[in-house]
């Protein structure tokens, strides 16, 4: 069956979506709690949307 | 106060004139006949992505009907029984036959192969030509454009160096600009990342690495035509250097947390090892992918929306999509940006864990 990849990445890349919409959310509450710990704040949160990023990207090669 | 605002029209103007530069690609070019204009997008957003031999800024069509490339030709440096050097103007931009001492070589899908005086590629049943293909080190687009930063790079921070000897702690001119980034990744990437004692040895190779992958961005995003980062090949030494570094500067308690992770059970141990020594190679994967897929996928959508002016051709959408590629073109700023940050950023995260010590038992 081709073109199943393409749903598969698809799905995919709607998960690594939501996973950095969370890491974003988080990021501005934790931010909003603390405004002094944001400089830490931005570094953990870039650091891991980088991660989720790379997932998304190698799905997308992948198909 | 009004100086402040005409530096900002300025800026403006210039990225308004250089978007319309890169849109101009297009219109120069004459369709030939029966082929429609989406596929013509498609065939130069393919080109635009790819390496080449010569350094060609635009081409069109004059009124006898011949192609007319604006650039410069780049030198083709190949070993075939022997080093053979010539110019790329002998391939005519792809379309003819260079021979060299009595050998033919022909340029097909942007790779250089040895044929016959008559220039036949022949094909394998998956569509891969089976002539000889002889090693290539020519100096192409790309590998000029990075010794060209190289040489950029190298001019610049030297005359800094030579700048704060001659004028003590207070940097001067474009030294000013520079500063605040130098402190940055020494602040807020090395230091926290790797520890106060460790940090020294990797600042030559974060500060290289930033800058380089920086300014090789922004170039990317010039009407030159010039994409460095979205070649993979490039991205792969840079992420091996990555690598290599963590491997070869790692100490005794890295590579016991790979082998023999302390403080789990021997069963646990086993099968901890395989995934930990796969990680050490998964994490310089990751680095490659990350900056050739962002800088890929932002060429590749920044490209397609231009393209979509011409294919509206209308009052309303041109302007439309002229907005949007304006506004992505900014965002590509950002991204270009932040992907030598992240870079960095994980570089520096990578040989934090190579040299960390380990007092505390878990």
């Amino acid at each position: 069956m081709t073109g199943l990849n393409f749903v598969g990445a698809g799905l995919i890349v709607i998960g690594a979506g939501l996973g950095i919409g969370r890491i974003g959310g988080s990021a501005m509450d934790a931010i909003a709690r603390q405004p002094e710990a944001s400089g830490k704040i931005q570094t953990a949160m870039l650091i891991a949307a980088a991660l989720i990023e790379g997932i998304g990207f190698a799905a997308l090669f992948a198909a | 106060m009004y100086r402040n605002n005409l530096i900002k029209i300025l800026v403006l103007l210039l990225f308004i004139v250089t978007s319309s530069v890169t849109a101009q690609d297009y219109t120069e070019e004459n369709l030939p006949a029966g082929k429609g204009i989406k596929e013509e997008i498609k065939e130069y957003i393919n080109h635009h992505l790819l390496d080449s031999y010569d350094f060609s800024l635009f081409s069109y069509t004059n009124d006898a009907g011949e192609h007319v490339y604006i650039g410069a030709p780049l030198p083709v440096i190949l070993i075939d029984g022997g080093l053979k050097v010539f110019s790329s103007s002998k391939f005519h931009h792809g379309e003819t036959l260079a021979e060299v001492d009595g050998n033919y070589y022909k340029v097909f899908h942007n790779k250089i192969y040895k044929t016959d005086a008559a220039g036949t590629i022949s094909l394998d049943e998956h569509e891969h030509p089976t002539n000889i293909k002889p090693l290539d080190f020519s100096i192409t687009k790309n590998v000029m454009v990075i010794f060209l930063v190289g040489l950029l790079m190298f001019v610049i921070f030297s005359r800094m160096a030579k700048s704060y000897k001659k004028n003590g702690l207070m940097p001067k001119g474009f030294g000013r600009v520079l500063e605040p980034l130098v402190l940055f990744i020494r602040d807020d990437i090395a230091i926290p990342n790797i520890g106060e004692k460790k940090y020294k040895k990797y600042m030559s190779y974060l500060l290289t690495v930033f800058f380089f992958v920086w300014i090789i961005n922004l170039l990317g995003l010039t009407p030159l035509g010039v994409n460095v980062t979205n070649n993979i090949a490039v991205t792969f030494a840079l992420a091996l250097i990555t690598y290599l570094l963590t491997t070869f500067t790692a100490n005794k308690n890295y590579w016991k947390h790979i082998f023999w992770m302390p403080g789990v059970p021997t069963p646990m141990k086993i099968i901890l090892a395989p995934i930990e020594l796969l990680g050490t190679i998964i994490k310089p994967f990751s680095l490659m992918i990350r900056l050739y897929a962002n800088i890929t996928a932002g060429h590749i959508v920044l490209m397609s929306i231009i393209g979509l002016m011409f294919i509206f051709k209308s009052w309303i959408g041109s302007p439309l999509s002229f907005g949007l590629a304006f506004a992505l073109a900014l965002l590509e700023l950002l991204v270009a940006a932040l992907q030598a940050y992240i870079f960095t950023m994980l570089s520096a995260l990578y040989f934090g864990m190579a040299v960390e010590e380990h007092d505390d038992h878990h």
